[in-house]
Order: structure tokens, then sequence, then C-alpha cells
């Protein structure tokens, strides 16, 4: 019993995915995006997990991964689920709440559609259960028979959490939830997340560019960086004390409230490097203000001293990176 | 209307880029009509950065648009109130009149430059047309200025730029590009709507600098709008926060920020999660932003404030606070002073 | 939040509503309504409105002018064209609408099937479509109907056939657009099949191009059927027919005006209804009339 519930609820074990992007006059294609690069991680049961990057890094795919819209062309990913034969459930909470809630429907179908297409049962018992789900997130019943369009942004994603709760699932992914929000609102929905995930012992997986949504919200965080983790460890750490220069540098741009800008100047070089064609050695080498010898090497997440707090740079760990 | 009228009001000086006061500004639509603006007033004064915060419904973007009379002729009526640009009246101007000035005298950069410039065309296509629309240059005399431009703002291969499409450039990169199409004529008020918004947070902080580095160079006065407080806090020297379709806050940033005296503000600052420690419960301003096209009569923050009472039923105007006609906030409650930490 | 037309979301309910809106704003399409309103009245009461049986022939009157007793004259053997003109519309906007209908049901279901399936059925069903698509219609329908053998029932399957490639591109293209969006990759995510994302997803969504479609091709239809009338293929004498009617009016044109002008303007007045309805409908989906 304590096996099965120590087990992670998703692992990830060096999971690689890359898209053809161009072929050749046969049709075989030998050019591709490599989005994701070697990823090894563990969803925990019952944690708030925070993935941050920037665009271009790899989340966005990694979510299609755990929601099982796609396959890895590398490496393994288990999903393991309470009743072990089961495919995990994973639900996901997209970022705009108008485009990824069919207008044409009655919201509690939008709701239910998850338990129904799961054989959950005839159409008409499912009004039932969308109305007590519908307290849950902060509607009100008579509600549910309203269109989308007719719901502000927050109760729209109300109604999203709503639908990413009605099948009961083991992970919900949320993808920046709260982006496409009014300020004023985020908070309330933010609220309602901790609440739900307090009172049910609900599993996220946080995605996110906004580092103080994630800060605020998750047990751990992840930084991605051009499809591989290159920091991982408990929120306080990583934030708090981030050692990865990409993660130094990412946290140093947050703006903060109430103070001027730290002074620099705009500089010439800011930019992801192509997909297309990975780096050789350290993927940040080309923006790192620490590049030194040793970075020609591809550099591997290693901990760090003290527990959780991992590193895929060599000046941090003190590893001599070796190839591969 | 049950408005209060608003005591001693001062005259507009004369070098105000921007004067906007007591605008009205109302859009027709299917049921009835979505009054946008409702007493807007807002003052740019030359070489300042002024930030115009709020989120959707608050009427920021449209007030933006207005400036420059971008709005769509026709689609909306202005039931009062004065814009000045330059000390022109923009409400009365000709189209004539304000094609001179957009561009040159005053310019705009948008969220999503991918929409903003021409996909069909190379970039250094789109520079020279707004240079020689403003500004009779030979050939070379443009593409040289093109150049300089680019360069000026931290683009490492112009030449190479020059020859691309938009669609070939990233996000940051286009920002770069839109900001030296707005800087091409140096225009003496800048208008910026979201402009870092849909950027990562790295590009972000490289496109304030440069943008900030620009303005202060040149001289440029630029109205900066955002729903990102932490952004205005680090860009802006004074602010504007407004509410469906009125300004509620204004000020100085820093004091602002730091100790708001209007319900909305504070609620918003409180419900910030960098405010907060983390897992905790972000205190939250219930309810929603209201319908525009049925606002309530009185105070529109009404229903969600806590403070509210019957006084509230009139609608408070600005009013300056503590003596300094720079501060003001519309609230008959305002928030006493909490002690400095 | 803005962006999205109320007319592509919602319930009818509320279509209906925005359509009355649509019609207070827009007197031509009003005025598009209220002929089709008038010539169906007129062509379902026919029974009741025709002075005279269609058919029955008086050689004493033959080609008399319009007159207090034959509002629209006679013909060459003395039937009363008003009467002609009245059941005659039943076979003309009986076909527009049939055909209208026909061809978008069948049309719409196949381009969707089309665009859900993909692959080789996909590929076959568009290659399909592209066949009859590169003959010119007028003259593809004139074959069949001549094929077929020269009847009503004949021309309005030609008819039929020949407009059904619009409909199957038209639902196909919605169909891979909505493949696209969110909501249906969010269905995908919870292990949705692929009939019930038609069922819930695609067929509601994707309706309202095609009903614009079909609107509009009810003006189309009745000017073909009038077309193939004309040239013989339609319906035979002795049925009165709107487009037979102008066919044989042709030889008395220059003395006996009536007898061609008023079929060919009910055949006028009848496609312009339609069209002018269709096109009131098509601006009430404009994507550009977005609601804040």
């Amino acid at each position: 019993m304590t096996d099965a519930a120590d087990a992670p609820v998703l692992a990830l074990d060096e999971v690689e995915v890359r898209f053809p992007v161009a072929a050749d006059w046969l049709g075989r294609p030998n050019r591709y995006a490599h989005a994701i690069n070697g990823v090894t991680l563990d969803v925990r049961r019952g944690e708030i997990l925070g993935i941050v990057g920037e665009s271009g890094c790899g989340k966005s795919t990694l979510a299609q991964l755990l929601m099982g819209l796609l396959e890895p062309t590398g490496g393994d990913v288990r999903r393991a689920a309470a009743s072990d034969a089961a495919r995990a459930n994973v639900q996901i909470v997209f970022q705009d709440p108008q485009s990824s809630l069919d207008p044409r429907l009655p919201v509690w179908r939008v709701i239910m559609e998850p338990v129904y297409v799961r054989g959950g049962g005839r159409l008409s018992s499912l009004r039932g259960r969308a109305a007590q789900l519908a307290l849950k997130v902060g509607l009100r019943a008579e509600q549910l028979d309203r269109y989308v369009h007719e719901f502000s942004g927050g109760q729209r994603q109300r109604i999203a959490i709503a639908r990413a709760l009605s099948s009961d699932p083991d992970v919900i992914v949320l993808d920046e939830p709260t982006s496409a929000l009014d300020i004023s609102v985020q908070a309330q929905i933010l609220n309602l997340l901790l609440d739900l995930q307090r009172a049910y012992g609900l599993t996220y997986v946080l995605i996110s560019h906004n580092v103080s949504v994630v800060r605020h919200l998750c047990d751990r965080v992840a930084v991605m960086y051009l499809g591989q983790i290159v920091e991982v460890g408990r929120a306080r750490d990583v934030l708090g004390d981030p050692r990865h220069p990409y993660t130094r540098l990412l946290l140093d741009s947050v703006p903060r409230l109430g103070e001027p800008f730290a002074p620099g100047v705009p500089s010439v070089n800011t930019e992801l490097p192509s997909n297309r064609t990975l780096p050789a050695g350290c993927f940040f080498r080309d923006r790192c203000p620490m590049a030194t010898a040793g970075c020609e090497l591809p550099q591997r997440l290693k901990p760090l001293p003290g527990d959780e707090h991992a590193c895929r740079c060599h000046l941090q760990t003190g590893e001599t990176a070796g190839p591969g | 209307m049950a408005d209060a009228t608003m005591p001693g009001q001062a005259r507009a000086t004369p070098d105000a880029v921007l004067d906007v006061r007591d605008l009205c500004l109302e859009f027709p639509v299917y049921k009835g009509s979505v009054k946008a603006l409702n007493g807007v007033s807002l003052r740019v004064g030359p070489g300042e950065i002024v930030g115009v915060v709020g989120e959707s419904g608050s009427g920021k973007s449209v007030t933006a648009m207005a400036a420059l009379r971008l709005l769509p002729p026709g689609g909306f009526t202005v039931t009062g109130g004065t814009l000045t640009l330059l000390g022109r009246d923009v409400l009365a101007a000709t189209e004539k009149d304000m094609r001179a000035v957009r561009g040159r005298d005053a310019a705009m950069i948008f969220q999503e430059p991918l929409t903003a410039l021409n996909p069909t065309k190379r970039i250094g296509a789109q520079l020279a047309d707004v240079i020689l629309c403003h500004q009779n240059l030979t050939k070379t005399q443009v593409r040289d200025k093109a150049v300089a431009l680019l360069r000026d703002m931290y683009i490492s291969d112009p030449e190479q730029i020059l020859r691309r499409y938009p669609f070939e450039l990233s996000g940051g990169m286009r920002q770069r590009v839109m900001i030296a199409l707005a800087f091409s004529c140096d225009p003496r008020l800048l208008i910026a709507d979201e402009p870092t918004t849909a950027l990562d947070v790295t590009v972000q902080r490289q496109v304030l600098l440069l943008l900030q580095e620009k303005a202060r160079e040149r001289g440029t006065a630029v109205l900066f709008i955002t729903h990102d407080m932490a952004v205005v806090s680090q860009f802006c020297d004074r602010v504007y926060v407004m509410y469906a379709g009125s300004v509620v806050e204004q000020g100085n940033t820093r004091e602002v920020m730091a100790r708001p005296r209007h319900p909305y503000t504070r609620g918003l600052l409180q419900g910030l999660p960098e405010n907060a420690p983390p897992a905790t419960v972000l205190p939250s301003i219930r309810g929603q932003v209201p319908d525009m096209a049925a606002l309530p009569r009185g105070c529109a923050f009404r229903d969600r404030c806590d403070h509210a009472d019957d006084a509230c039923a009139v609608r408070p105007a600005l009013r300056s606070l503590d003596g300094d006609a720079a501060r003001k906030a519309a609230c008959w409650h305002v928030l006493v002073e909490e002690p400095a930490p | 939040m803005a962006g999205v037309s109320v007319l592509v979301q919602g319930s009818w309910r509320d279509t209906l509503s925005r359509f009355a809106y649509q019609l207070k704003k827009s007197p031509m399409t009003m005025l598009g309504l209220g002929i089709i309103v008038v010539v169906l009245a007129a062509v379902a009461g026919a029974g009741w409105l025709a002075p005279y049986d269609p058919n029955q022939i008086g050689l004493v009157h033959r080609l008399a002018p319009p007159s207090a007793q034959h509002w629209f004259g006679t013909d060459e053997v003395g039937r009363d064209i008003f009467s002609r003109v009245l059941f005659g519309g039943r076979q003309s906007v009986g076909v527009g609408l049939f055909v209208a209908f026909a061809s978008s049901i069948v049309g719409s279901a196949a381009g969707c099937f089309s665009g859900v399936m993909g692959g080789r059925v996909d590929s076959i069903v568009m290659r399909a479509m592209d066949v009859v698509l590169s003959v010119p219609s007028l003259v593809l329908t004139m074959a069949l109907a001549a094929a077929l053998g020269p009847s009503l029932f004949n021309a309005m399957l030609a008819i039929t056939i020949v407009r059904i490639p619009f409909y199957v591109r038209l639902a196909r293209g919605q169909t891979l657009g909505i493949r696209e969006m969110a909501y249906v990759k969010a269905a995908r995510t919870f292990g949705a099949t692929r009939r019930h994302i038609v069922s819930w997803h695609i067929a509601r969504n994707a309706l309202s191009p095609i009903i614009v479609q079909t609107t509009l091709d009810i003006g189309n239809a009745i000017l073909m059927a009038a077309a193939l009338g004309f040239i013989g293929l339609g319906a035979q004498q002795p049925t009165a027919e709107w487009g037979a009617m102008v066919a044989t009016g042709r030889n008395y044109l220059l003395d006996q005006w009536w007898y061609t002008v008023f079929p060919g303007f009910a055949i006028l007045i009848t496609a312009m209804g339609f069209n002018l309805l269709g096109d009131g409908v098509r601006d009430m989906l404009d994507p550009r009339l977005k609601v804040k």
C-alpha cells in the first residue's frame, strides 16, 4: 500500500519529442524541430508541480505529452493510476477559456462531457451531477443551461475547472490557467485552485511563464529551456535560491512591484537558439554570462548538495560533465 | 446624472502633449450602447512616461485609440469632453490633419506586432514607407536612416533584418522593429498599447529598457497602457488607474503602488500573488467587472466594494489628496494611509 | 470578453433574436422576407386564389390581353395565365426548395464525413467532386436531364446532383476548421470518438454557413429549374411551369407580351426575394459584426 501511494502518478524518463519539419524528395523527413530533449520528471500524487519556461522551451509540447495527445519519439512515459491496470486519467484546463469550451453547447454538457465520453452514464443522469460540480467551483446551478458566451472570463475558467474535475481525474494539467484573465479575477481563480486541491487531494501540473503564480501555488518547480529541464526542486529553493544561470536571468527579468528598473543596457542577443539544430554542449552557453571551459560539453541534470534541488550546470554541481 | 462637480479645475498648460478632459465616449451596439469612457481626464507632459493601468472594460485602450483618432469612424459617439493632442483638437480635426500627425508627431505601438506589420512586405520596405511619408529623402538616405534606426535599437545585423519579412523574426525582434518605426520621425508622443504583454519576460525586460532609453534620449513622451502593475511600477513616472471607463486614482507611481487610496487599486494590489505568502488565500475583489452597456448609477465600483454606503449612489469626482494636485482618487471613502512599513 | 459573434454561439433562440434585429436594420432583407412570404402564400393557396382551372382551355379568348376577367391575359389555347402562374409556382418554387435542401443535406453529410475520415477516403471524395465540378454546371445539368428523360423529377435530380459538390466542399472546409478548434482538441483529450466529436461539436458549429448557402441556393435553383423548363427538359405540357411558359411565350413576344412577361417576372421576383433573404442571413453571420 505504501509503495502504491509513493509511486509517482506520472513518470517521464528521458523523454524526447521531435516533429518533422522538412522532407527530402522521397518524402522522408530529414529535418526536425526538437521540442523535448531528454526530460526526466516525476509527478507525485497530491503535489502541485510547476513548470516554468518561456516560449520555445517545450512546455506546451510537454502538456500535450502529459495529456496523451502525443507519444514520445524517445524515452518513456508511465501513467500509473490508483487502480494500476487502468491508464491515469489526466484532465486539462486550457489557457483560453473561450476557445476551449464549445460555444454551442449548454454549460452543463460542457462540464460533463469527459464523464459522458468515458461511459459515465446517460445524459439525463449527468445533469444532476453537473449541478453539484458547479457549486464546488462557485457557479450557481441555475446558470447551467446557459451558454458559454453569457459568462465572464473568470466564470468561464471556473467552467473549465469543473470540467476537469468531473471525471475524478488523477492529474489536472493547468496550462497557463490565469494568463487570459483580468488580475482581479486571477486571485479568485488561484484561491479556487488551492481550495480544491486541499479539499480533494488533487495533483496539479501547472505550466506557466508567470513566475509569481508559480511561486504562489507550487510545491516543486522545474525550469525548462529548449526542451530540457535546467533546474528542478522545491519551489522555495528554485525560486528563492536559483542556481542555474538561466533561472537567474529569468527571475531577474521579472518586474518587481514598486522597484524601478535594475540598471542595464538593452542587450543585443536575447533570443532562444533554434530547436532545429540543437547546440552542442550546454544549450544556454551563448547567452550565459558565466560560460567557460567545460560548457561545450553536454550538461547533465545533477543534484546539488542538500535534497531535491538539481541543476544542469557543471559550474554549480561541480560535476565534470561527460558526454551524453 | 448625479455627478458631483469638480472644484477648481486647473487650466491646461499649453505644453501638455496630450490633454484629455472629461471625455465621454460610447459605442452603439446590438442592445443599446456601450459607454466605454465616462469622463476620463488625463494629461501627458512633454518627456514624461505615463502609465495607464486597468483591466478589460476599463477603457484604457479606447482612450489610446481615441487620442490618435484610430477608432472606426461612425462606430462611436463622443458625448462630452475634449481631447487635445499637441495643441490640436483631435475630435474636430479632419482625417487629413490626423494623417499628418500620426507617425510624425505622435506614434503608436501595439501588442501584437505581427498584425501591426504588413506580412507581405519586407521590413526595409515598411521602414522606408514610414520615413518617406513624413520626410523627403533620397533612396540612399532613406536606407541609411533605416539602418541607423535599427542599429540604434540594438539590433546587431540591421542590413540583414531589412531584407526579412515579419514572420521570419521573433516576437522580441518584431517589437524592436515596431519601436524603430515609431521613433523614425522623432515623435513627441509615443502611445504604447500593451507592447510587452505577448512577450516572454526576459524579452520584455529588454524591450522596456530599450523603450525607456530611447524615450529619454529623444525627449519623447510615452503613454504606456498595460494591465501589469509591476511593469508600470518599473517603467512609468506617473500612473492613472482606470476602472469601468473612468480614472479612479492617479499620481506618482511609487506613491500609488505603495499607498493606494482607492479601494479598487488597493484590492488589485493586495490580490497579486507577489504580495502574499505562497499558498495562502489571496484577498480578492468579489464580483466582476460591470457590463459596460448597463453601468450602475453612482460609483461603478460600488457593488464590489467593502466600504460602499449610501453616499456612493452619487458618482465621486477625482479629488486631490493631501493638498497634492497630482495625487487624486475618485472615492467618497478614500482609504486612510497606513503607516509605512 | 470581446471577439466572438453572438451568431456562431449560443442557442438558436439567441440566433433568432439577432436575426430579428438584423431585419430591422436592413430594409432589403425585410423586403426579401416579405416577397417570399407573399409568393409562398400565393403558391400554397393557389387552389383558392386561382380564378380558373389552369388547364382549362377556352379557344374563344385565346391570346387575350390582361383584363378584368384575366388579370394576366390568356395563352395560345385560352388558359388563364394568372392561374397558370399561381399553379406553376408550385413546380418552380417546389423544385427550388427541394433542390436546395436535398443537395444541402446530402452534400453536407458527405463533406462532413470526408473531413472527419481524412486520409484516402477524403481524397477519393474530393477527387470525385472535382470531376463533377470540372464540367460547367448548366451543361452538366442539361446533359443529365436529357439522359434521364425530360420530366420535372429528372430535372430536379440533375440540378441536385450538380449542386452537391459545393456543399461537400463547404462542409468539409467547416469540418476541418472545427477539428482544429481548442474545444475539439479538448474533447480528444478525454478520449472522445470521432462519432462523438461529430455529433456534439461539428454538427452544431458547422451549420451556420451551410444554412446561408442553402438559402442563397434556393433562388439559384429556381432559376435553374426555369432554365431547364425553358429548353424543354423540365415539366412537360400541359403542366404549368414558369420556365416553360416563358419559352412558349417567346413565340408571341412581340404582340402578346404578357405571355412571357408575367411568368418571367414571377421567376425574377421569387429568385430575388430568396437572394435578398440569403444576403441578410449572410450579413447577420458576418464576423465583422462582433459583439464587444
